[in-house]
């Protein structure tokens, strides 16, 4: 009784934070609300006994993403007024989509039913004595070790070609040049001049 | 009882929601890359649910390598935005026709 009504809790909070992301007329607001549908993602997570996948819900996705997103809303200068403007001409054409895919999902939701060989083809079955967290890392670090470094390295370009697409050379900034310095001549740096007196060097 | 179908309908909401803000926000590139966060949340509800459901880890385990391709798309769409942004002063996907296709 009480999981079925967390269960509802959280379940509401996703949908209608999900709803207040498209709908919300600012910006920061739409983050907000984003934070919130993936924290309750999490809290369904957590009564599905997934407590792994949850926290890390919220660590990349409140603790980075949404953060991320919340820095370039507040730093782009846009007046969202504007990009607001056309909105209702698109709602009769997204509701259209969007029924489209209800009754797909609903009439897969209606006649699904589970394989007789799907247990058999279970590839890492969950221990029942073992915390989700522990489970995960026995299968993560021997199993799925390459696909976890891949995901790494996925991460590794993604952060390079972030870094390389926002950088950019500004006029009037001292930067080190260690190119330059390290053919540093000492013999063309300093010179040896015969100052006459009374006149010193123009 | 709360069963696997309970969590199959919350995803799918969320999946409606989020094709739902792409088309409705179709000016604007951050509520548009949001959606597409909203849409891969509810393609996670779908994968920890069977694997809960199944009682097979592999769907935690590709639920995090979604988790990490999401984050890594987040990061490389808000650079090009803002590299955008420099070079355009807007982020109105209407702008985005330079190469006239």
């Amino acid at each position: 009784m009480l999981f079925t009504l967390i269960f509802y809790f959280f379940s509401l909070l996703a949908i209608g934070s999900g709803l207040m992301v498209v709908f919300s007329r600012n910006p920061v607001h739409a983050v907000l609300w984003l934070i919130l549908a993936f924290l309750s993602a999490a809290g369904l997570f957590v009564i599905q006994g997934a407590e792994f996948i949850a926290m890390l819900l919220i660590i990349v996705y409140v603790g980075a993403v949404a953060v991320l997103f919340l820095f370039v809303v507040m730093m782009l200068d846009v007046d969202f007024a504007t990009l607001k403007a056309g909105m209702a001409r698109y709602i009769p054409l997204g509701l259209l989509i969007g029924a489209v895919f209800l009754l797909i999902l609903g009439i897969e939701l209606s006649e699904w039913n589970s394989s007789g060989i799907a247990p058999d083809l279970r590839q890492a079955i969950q221990p029942a004595d073992v915390q989700n967290t522990v489970a995960l890392g026995n299968v993560i670090y021997t199993e799925y070790v390459f696909l976890f470094q891949i995901a790494g390295l996925i991460l590794l370009v993604a952060m390079i070609g972030a870094i390389v697409l926002t950088h950019r050379k500004r006029e009037g900034v001292k930067k080190q040049d260690v190119v330059s310095q390290m053919y540093r001549d000492s013999t063309k740096s300093v010179s040896l001049e015969d100052v006459p007196s009374g006149k010193g060097l123009s | 009882m709360i069963g696997l179908e309970h969590y199959l309908v919350v995803a799918a909401a969320l999946f409606v929601t989020g094709v739902f803000g792409i088309f409705l926000n179709r000016k604007n590139v951050i509520i548009i890359l949001m959606s597409i966060e909203l849409i891969l949340l509810a393609v996670n509800i779908n994968l920890v649910s069977f694997s809960v459901y199944l009682q097979d880890l592999v769907g935690q385990v590709f639920a995090m390598f979604v988790l990490t391709v999401a984050a890594a798309e987040a990061a490389i769409g808000l650079a090009i935005l803002v590299c955008f942004f420099r070079n355009r002063k807007s982020i109105s996907v209407d702008d985005v026709s330079l190469l006239k296709g």
